[in-house]
């Protein structure tokens, strides 16, 4: 563990420090960024009326496009002159977005990388090998910052040229390595064209963030490198990663709560629903200095779980995002996520995890197809077989999704392998 | 026994022309082959003279593909030929998954290659019958 002190912190001692941390943080958006103020006026509170954490669900929900419509600086509570790093989210639906962070936050992002790196088993002996992209991502660099903090030996890799990452994880001795999930299959693939063995690296685990992935993916994962796959989450709009992590119980993701308060909401109300439940995330930044961030509404999915875990850390965990309001397809009326489909294939136990989603409209009607790319346990010389098996697939989605999809098999290598995040849907509704 | 290929071909245009152009590549020749399709995909079944080089260069470009046993057998070219063999196997209840044949040259006999469910059974059936099985390297060799 990398900081004992704080990450197994009584409840009650650490909610008072959130408690004073938010008071702080409420003052400082309320005299110093207009558009906090705004928002506080018009639903008729002020910080002063927030006398516990609970009170937080007075305060108005920041969004997305508020990000946006104040590009690029306007939500920034520190001058510039203080402001040392830029970074910003790919803006995929036009805008893009872009956070700024002080010294001060740069070291609390360093902080929180370094729990996430130790609880996958990183120290300073460890060799980390970074395969998510440097530069205005945060993925890259989020991860360097923990990963020198640690003092562990940074290998900047970034993205791209599988064959030459996989060399140079057998040539340095990597044991660490840190990827989106789908990069970490791609390079797991890598290894077996390569015929590489598995015992000439000296990989031991993963941290693997940036898009949703499920259990299943977890169990190939383990399985093809072979290390202890973790899973990572964070967003930009309220650091990159290290909002939370998985320690090795793999039984949710512990959110640093002494810089973070969670909430879940429903996502139609907007009411905070009790432990338990699943909805959505809403992240309030307790000690960001450049862009504090009041009830952030991340659209993930997930449940929040505040038992003791067995590692020992106190901080509440989060369960692993189960989709994302955004990538929610509404097909016939029904809600979809495409993480639904890979648990599905994955569950099947036959499948490699390549497959994409095709939505059309015929007529009035949402037709959903499912391409899944015939893997080696799967392939079967009896047009039988293979039938067989489209009917299989076909059922489940069928039972589980609640909407009939036409299945596709398709070669190997046919959908577009990505280095970053994966695309797993083409709407054609919206072209 | 027969080692055949077998590749998983979606129904689209150039695939079965890729194949072939990288078995022609790698000099490798194709003795026998069948299709079996459905409307979105088909199994493309060969007997070529190098089936192991042939498994690993169609992999390397990306096929998927898979090596199968199969027997091969020699039945008379004329009428009722292949009927003898088939009831043969049909009192041994041994079931046949696909077949396709090929006539060797000069035309004299027949060569049937069968997937069964039960090999080793329909080796003992054919022998107590005297119906002769076409080992891999005659075939390979054709």
């Amino acid at each position: 563990m990398w900081n004992p002190k704080r990450e197994t912190m009584k409840r009650e001692e650490l909610e008072k420090m959130q408690f004073l941390r938010l008071k702080q943080t409420l003052e400082s958006v309320y005299q110093l960024v207009p558009h906090y103020r705004k928002k506080f006026q018009e639903k008729g509170v002020e910080p002063g009326d927030i006398r516990s954490l609970e009170d937080i669900a007075s305060l108005p929900f920041t969004i997305k496009d508020d990000l946006r419509d104040n590009y690029p600086y306007g939500l920034f509570a520190t001058p510039m002159d203080e402001v040392v790093r830029i970074h910003s989210s790919s803006g995929t639906t036009g805008i893009p977005t872009v956070v700024g962070y002080t010294r001060g936050d740069l070291e609390v992002w360093s902080e929180i990388m370094a729990r996430t790196l130790a609880a996958a088993g990183g120290n300073h002996e460890s060799v980390i090998h970074i395969a998510y992209g440097y530069g205005l991502f945060t993925g890259g660099l989020g991860v360097h910052y923990g990963a020198e903090k640690i003092g562990g030996t940074v290998v900047p890799i970034s993205g791209g040229h599988s064959k030459r990452q996989i060399r140079m994880m057998k040539d340095l001795g990597t044991t660490l390595l840190a990827c989106t999930p789908s990069y970490a299959l791609q390079l797991a693939e890598t290894i077996e064209e390569m015929g590489v063995d598995h015992r000439d690296l000296q990989l031991k685990s993963g941290v693997f963030g940036a898009e949703p992935w499920s259990e299943n993916m977890r169990r190939v994962l383990e399985e093809k490198l072979p290390i202890d796959a973790l899973d990572i989450y964070g967003l930009s709009e309220i650091i990159g990663p290290g909002v939370s992590y998985e320690c090795m119980a793999k039984d949710g993701l512990h959110i640093n709560e002494d810089h973070f308060l969670p909430e879940l909401i429903d996502p139609q109300t907007g009411e905070v629903l009790p432990d338990g439940s699943t909805g959505e995330l809403v992240i309030t930044t307790l000690s960001k200095e450049t862009l504090p961030v009041i009830r952030y509404r991340t659209r993930d999915i997930t449940t929040l779980k505040r038992e003791k875990c067995s590692c020992g850390r106190t901080h509440v965990r989060m369960d692993k995002v189960s989709g994302r309001s955004d990538d929610m397809l509404i097909i016939r009326g029904v809600n979809v996520f495409p993480s639904q489909v890979e648990s599905i294939l994955l569950n099947m136990g036959k499948t490699e995890p390549h497959y994409l989603l095709v939505v059309d409209r015929k007529g009035n009607l949402d037709t959903l197809e499912v391409w899944v790319e015939v893997s080696e346990e799967m392939f079967s010389d009896k047009i039988r077989g293979m039938e067989e098996l489209e009917r299989l697939i076909h059922e489940e989605i069928n039972s589980i999704l609640g909407v009939s999809a036409e299945i596709k098999l398709v070669e190997p290598k046919t959908i577009e392998r990505s280095q970053g995040k994966a695309q797993r849907v083409i709407d054609k509704r919206k072209q | 026994m027969v080692n055949q290929i077998s590749v998983f071909l979606e129904n689209k245009c150039g695939r079965l022309v890729n194949v072939c152009q990288t078995l022609g590549r790698e000099n490798i020749n194709i003795r026998a082959l069948s299709i079996a399709d459905t409307s979105d995909f088909g199994i493309l079944r060969l007997i070529v003279d190098q089936p192991e080089r042939a498994l690993s260069v169609l992999k390397e470009e990306g096929f998927m593909a898979m090596e199968t046993e199969v027997i091969a057998v020699e039945i008379p070219d004329s009428p009722g030929g292949l009927a003898d063999v088939l009831h043969y196997l049909e009192e041994a209840e041994i079931n046949i998954e696909y077949l396709y044949s090929f006539v060797e040259k000069p035309a004299k006999d027949a060569l049937i290659l069968m997937r069964l469910d039960d090999i080793e059974k329909a080796k003992k059936v054919m022998e107590e019958k005297g119906i002769p099985l076409i080992g891999g390297e005659r075939i390979y060799s054709l």
